[in-house]
């Protein structure tokens, strides 16, 4: 397998975005006939020829559906897809073993919540995952829908009481009443390890040991984390993180559940079928333990090897580079645009807890129109609600402009927005 | 720049300036349509009157929250379809669909659509074209609500569910003139 042919964007040890941007061929292209800016890595990252020849390679030598078979490349897949496992687990200080791969962070959450829902009917060893009415499901009023919606869900299939923290003006989650929500009753906390919006990084780690203390579940979403600074699951706290591919680097198509062993191993299944059996009788079955009991179906393999690619390139950048990098541009960013009259940071305006999503209004322009005018100086930002509609309520903003940073971003890109804020101005003045 | 292309001066216009905003009395029907992308939204009253037999556009209003091209789009539709008959005003709704479904391409009919033209330019973004059809779909709902006095379908925007105060028609008008439209 290729990792990385070579290590490309890190000369001698210096953080080199010049090296790193020709591993993006897309970032040469142009857009509305200027050079492209894409600052929308928080919806969904560009990936490094790395990535895309690692998913090629495997396409055109060791292409077969893992698991299955005893044919050689049914071998050679199926060693490229747990190798990919055991390089994911190694870039958040895993062990393989608690490495699910789903299709998505969406659906690495969803897998938490129906597996609770299916403790109900589940033997002794599920009772940890069991809810019902007089339980409590806690959420924040700052996580994006996908860490929203299936609480919600939850707690409509088990007559649970879905319970939140709020958000602070200034963007923080508001932990005041954190003693009465965490309370005895409280199941499960889900939390986002970096909002998607504001970019806050809430204290997940001081949650969890709240949580843990009432003999609470932690689901941490680290879909804006994962991709952006170091993240050690061992010291994290939570019980459970998500993830997906596509936001660092990689495919899309694939995603992570990183869980305890010991939790994965008393928790039953989501979603069934061909893969994660162990016996299959007429009658019933029995299921495989983790991680194959989550992986019903063929293993999307290529994909896997893609994300391993990705993980191999972000750990040649180094993850504190990474984080650092993307630091001094938010720090730019929220210099800029906050020096512009008429714009409003959603948020924290320090970097302190807080990662590269920058989100902001415009006195009197809508996000879409502010979206138009970036578009067409080649600027791709994100418009509207950014599936956290919550928290837009929250913070009093109908809708916002987001622009997000990764490792091929420039300051002058920062520039560049801000510019074209300033012309979103002066064409809708 | 080919901003100027989206954002014509008519366009323009219309959004600071926006006709028929506000909501009033009386009412047939009022619908409320969210475009789920964006989060933008519209509440809009429909008012219909017998025209020798036919029904006919007595009055709309609406109050939104949205961009630029869905302000401008629903003012200066109920410009264009107040006084019509709701058939007349749906062939309208059909003309503007067309033009805006067009990719840039359409021959729009200019006789027909008057100032609507000017969105044209609009049909080149296709992420922007919900925004231009969201007053014209929560129109098309309100009217097929205050014809028949039942919710009506959601024809794109917004959401099963998202029908507030859908009031019944008051059985003056005929039924499915404009369903045959639709």
């Amino acid at each position: 397998m290729t990792a990385t042919d070579h290590v490309a964007g890190q000369a001698a040890g210096t953080f080199d975005v010049g090296a790193i941007r020709a591993d993006f061929p897309i970032l040469a292209r142009t857009a509305r006939g200027k050079p492209l800016v894409y600052l929308d890595s928080g919806a969904t990252a560009q990936k490094p020829l790395q990535v895309l020849d690692a998913e090629r390679e495997f396409y055109t030598r060791h292409n077969a559906a893992a698991h299955r078979g005893a044919h050689l490349l049914g071998e050679e897949a199926t060693d490229a897809y747990e190798g990919a496992r055991a390089r994911v687990a190694a870039f958040i200080g895993a062990e393989p073993g608690e490495i699910v791969f789903t299709k998505s962070a969406t659906e690495a959450i969803n897998l938490v919540a129906y597996a609770m829902s299916n403790a109900v009917t589940a033997g002794p060893e599920a009772d940890r995952f069991r809810v019902g009415p007089g339980d409590e499901v806690l959420v924040t009023e700052m996580e994006h829908h996908a860490n929203l919606v299936p609480w919600q869900q939850l707690c409509q299939r088990t007559g649970a009481t879905l319970r939140w923290f709020g958000v602070t003006a200034d963007g923080r989650l508001d932990l005041s009443n954190a003693a009465e929500l965490i309370n005895d009753r409280t199941k499960v906390v889900a939390v986002t390890h970096q909002s998607n919006v504001t970019g806050t990084v809430p204290p997940v780690g001081e949650i969890a040991a709240l949580a843990h203390a009432r003999g609470a579940l932690v689901v941490a979403d680290g879909a804006q984390s994962v991709p952006h600074r170091p993240v050690d699951v061992a010291t994290l706290g939570p019980d459970f993180l998500a993830f997906s591919a596509h936001k660092m680097l990689g495919p899309s198509g694939i995603g992570v559940l990183w869980g305890r062993r010991g939790l994965l191993a008393a928790m039953p299944p989501f979603v069934t079928g061909g893969s994660m059996i162990e016996v299959v009788r007429m009658e019933g079955s029995t299921f495989l333990p983790p991680p194959e009991r989550f992986e019903a179906g063929v293993p999307a393999a290529a994909q896997a090897v893609g994300l391993a690619a990705a993980c191999e390139y972000l750990d040649a950048l180094g993850m504190p580079a990474v984080a650092a990098h993307e630091e001094e541009l938010t720090a730019r960013a929220l210099g800029a645009l906050s020096g512009i009259p008429g714009v409003r940071v959603l948020g924290p305006l320090s970097t302190e807890d807080r990662g590269g999503a920058v989100s902001f209004t415009v006195d009197g322009i809508h996000p879409h129109d502010v979206g138009q005018v970036l578009d067409d100086l080649g600027i791709a930002v994100r418009t509207g609600h950014h599936c956290a509609w919550p928290l837009h309520r929250a913070l009093g903003a109908q809708s916002s402009t987001r622009a997000t940073f990764y490792v091929y971003n420039t300051p002058d890109e920062v520039d560049a927005l801000a510019d074209g804020v300033r012309q979103a101005q002066k064409f809708f003045a | 720049m080919q901003l100027q292309s989206m954002y014509q001066e008519i366009i323009l216009d219309h959004y600071r300036n926006p006709k028929n905003k506000g909501l009033r009395e009386p009412y047939d029907a009022q619908v409320h349509h969210v475009n789920p992308t964006c989060g933008d939204e519209v509440t809009l009253r429909v008012a219909l009157r017998d025209a020798d037999g036919e029904p006919a556009v007595a009055d709309v209003s609406y109050d939104a929250l949205g961009c630029s091209i869905s302000q401008a789009s629903a003012s200066m539709m109920t410009e264009m379809i107040i006084g019509k008959t709701v058939r007349e005003a749906m062939d309208l709704s059909g003309e503007f669909l067309t033009l805006m479904q067009s990719r840039g391409e359409g021959e729009p009919d200019e006789d027909m659509l008057g100032d609507a033209v000017a969105f044209e330019g609009v049909s080149k973004y296709p992420a922007r074209i919900k925004c231009a059809l969201l007053g014209w779909m929560a129109w098309k709902d309100a009217t097929a609500q205050a014809l028949d006095g039942t919710p009506g379908q959601h024809a794109g925007n917004g959401r099963p569910g998202e029908h507030a105060n859908g009031q019944a028609g008051n059985g003056r008008i005929a039924a499915d003139a404009a369903r045959e439209q639709t």
